[in-house]
């Protein structure tokens, strides 16, 4: 524990400016991740624990796609797209077979498939990290706001993020899909029986959440490097932002996964060797005063 | 059923129990006592997880913890003090069983699904702890230097056969106590509480005290098992108390079967020997006990146990369904 090295950040613009930054950067790809967990669950009640699957496959289809077209553009969209593909055939042909049976059952699928990717990611692109690199367009020096350093890329990553926020949030308040979206939450029987056709709708979701994971995987590969065990960590923490937010909702999950990645930019100032501690410390301690999570309906 | 369930439960630990005492008598396999001494630890924490799961319907993702805090606890108190190790394993439990019963009074009213993810946040939490104690615990590298295997009465743990012996005992009391606990009025309340809770609380049960009292007893069992882990390994490392390992017990639960006592021993043995099997065959042993998963969990629906009970009390549907 180090509160001066803390306090003496806090107190300069620069420190403060770089920490809001990778904080942001976390959290805004934490969000990502998360809005799926949390809109599968809304609508399924199905605890996705292959999540981190689909991010981590997002991440290695956007770095074999970059080798082979050469286009940062392209191979996220690639990533983005197999991933959305991927949650639908994942939904299909494993998931849909345990709906409505223990949450226990729904787990070991879940982490039956977490294994077999693991060890395929293995096979194809071998047990060693990958590094994806920055694209070139933001090999340029670093901005300087207040003196703390913002690297262009981190500040693209944000908005991207930012912006997928308000697409996700409008979208699923304003359009008719969005609105069958929450309304299959809520009574999906009554919604089945007005003519929707849930099996789709189901489909749908795990389309989008799987896609915002592989998305969120291909964005962060230029960040962070790629390796076979990295959708464990992110799966951990986007349940802890699932659950902080309350288990459904994207307002919560993205003011959660706000809040984690500034424990994290902070954190690793003032508690270098304990931030994962800090994390499900302010998990329990939110837990114990809104059992509900911060944006959650009462059960 | 014969009058006296809790003498043929006894009966039945003791011809196991002399069962298992017995081969080495015949046969010295050290591959097979390492794998006696392994599933003795694991079967403790699955079955004591399946108290939770099975018995009260309460989805813990966070029984590592326990399993992780008896082995250190264990360890810690045999490499600092100079007691003897009887005393020490059952002060470990001991403290295990309140560390249970103090994370326990905070998670246990909490809705299910809540109640899944903070056991789990405690869990992830004691696993910091133990990460960055470096000064005690070793931190990443673990409780090293080896823990003192002092012998009692005349008892060498040191040696292979008498751990063997020793493990295979602790296991097998444990889990005929275990069976007790079940099978007693407070089992039978716990399982009510599964089925209907809310006739549970009409019938005036306090629904707190109970899941409180099984979630610390299965705190305390599975720190038992992780005492065991602990002198196989002769140490104490975070892994134990890691979440997979939690995962791991999850699914021995899982393959054996929730709704037979036995059935997460079962499990266990299976998921160890598949480990074993696969990892002798090829490095991708995630890929094959993914796939093995799969099947089962597609093809059965339930544990190994559970499914040929199901096959049986089809076979003959007038006998004793339960």
């Amino acid at each position: 524990m180090d509160f001066e090295a803390l306090a003496a950040c806090l107190t300069t613009a620069a420190c403060v400016v770089t920490q809001t930054t990778s904080g942001l950067i976390v959290g805004m790809l934490l969000f990502l991740v998360a809005a799926g967990v949390t809109l599968i669950f809304g609508v399924l009640k199905v605890v996705n624990f292959a999540h981190g699957t689909f991010y981590m496959l997002g991440g290695y289809v956007a770095y074999s796609t970059l080798n082979v077209t050469g286009s940062y553009t392209v191979a996220v969209l690639a990533g983005a797209l197999a991933m959305a593909a991927f949650g639908v055939v994942f939904e299909r042909a494993l998931i849909s077979r345990v709906y409505g049976s223990n949450v226990l059952m729904q787990l070991l699928i879940c982490y039956a498939v977490v294994l077999i990717f693991d060890d395929l990611v293995k096979i194809v692109w071998g047990p060693e990290f990958h590094a994806m690199g920055m694209p070139p367009a933001f090999q340029v020096p670093p901005l300087f706001i207040a003196g703390g350093v913002v690297p262009p890329f981190y500040a693209v990553l944000i908005a991207i993020a930012a912006l997928i926020a308000i697409v996700l949030g409008l979208g699923l308040s304003r359009t008719r899909l969005g609105k069958t979206v929450r309304a299959a939450a809520i009574n999906p029987q009554m919604v089945s029986a007005l003519g929707v056709n849930t099996t789709l709708l189901f489909a749908i979701v795990f389309a989008i959440g799987g896609g915002l994971a592989g998305l969120a995987g291909a964005l962060a590969a230029p960040v962070r490097s790629l390796s076979p065990g990295m959708g464990f960590s992110i799966l951990i923490e986007s349940f802890i932002v699932t659950v902080i937010g309350g288990m459904g909702s994207i307002a919560g999950a993205l003011v959660s996964a706000l809040l984690i990645g500034m424990v994290r930019g902070f954190g690793t100032i003032g508690f270098p060797k304990f931030t994962d501690g800090l994390i499900y410390i302010v998990m329990i301690a939110i837990l114990l005063t809104r059992p509900q999570g911060l944006f959650g309906r009462r059960q | 059923m014969s009058g006296r369930p809790a003498l043929r439960d006894a009966l039945i630990a003791l011809a196991a129990l002399v069962v298992i005492l017995a081969i080495p008598f015949f046969h010295r396999s050290p591959a097979f006592e390492d794998f006696v001494i392994r599933v003795s630890a694991m079967a403790l924490f699955a079955t004591s997880l399946n108290l939770l799961v099975g018995t009260t319907g309460m989805v813990s993702f966070g029984h590592g913890m326990f399993y992780g805090f008896g082995a250190y606890a264990f360890g810690l108190l045999m490499q600092m003090t100079d007691l003897s190790l009887p005393v020490a394993a059952v002060l470990a439990v001991a403290m295990t069983t309140i560390a249970a019963l103090i994370v326990g009074a905070i998670c246990v009213r909490l809705g299910s699904d809540y109640f899944a993810f903070v056991t789990l946040a405690f869990q992830m939490l004691f696993y910091s702890i133990i990460i960055s104690w470096q000064s005690l615990t070793g931190g990443d590298q673990g409780l090293r230097g080896g823990i003192p295997r002092r012998e009692i009465f005349g008892f060498e743990l040191a040696s292979q056969l008498h751990l063997y012996q020793f493990c295979a005992v602790v296991a097998v009391l444990g889990l005929l106590a275990l069976r007790h606990v079940t099978e007693s009025r407070f089992g039978r309340t716990l399982r009510m509480i599964r089925d209907n809770e809310h006739r549970a609380a009409f019938l005036g049960v306090v629904l707190w005290r109970a899941r409180l009292g099984a979630f610390t007893l299965a705190g305390g069992f599975a720190g038992l098992g992780g005492v065991l882990a602990a002198l196989f390994v002769s140490g104490a490392y975070p892994e134990l108390a890691d979440w997979p390992n939690s995962g791991q017990a999850i699914f021995a639960v899982m393959l054996g079967g929730i709704g037979s006592f036995l059935g997460p021993t079962l499990g266990a043995m299976i998921l160890l020997a598949l480990n074993d099997a696969v990892t002798r065959v090829t490095e991708y042993h995630g890929l094959v006990l993914g796939l093995v998963i799969l099947i089962s969990a597609l093809g059965l629906r339930r544990g190994v146990l559970d499914y040929l009970r199901l096959i049986r009390s089809r076979r003959a549907p007038s006998g004793e369904s339960r």
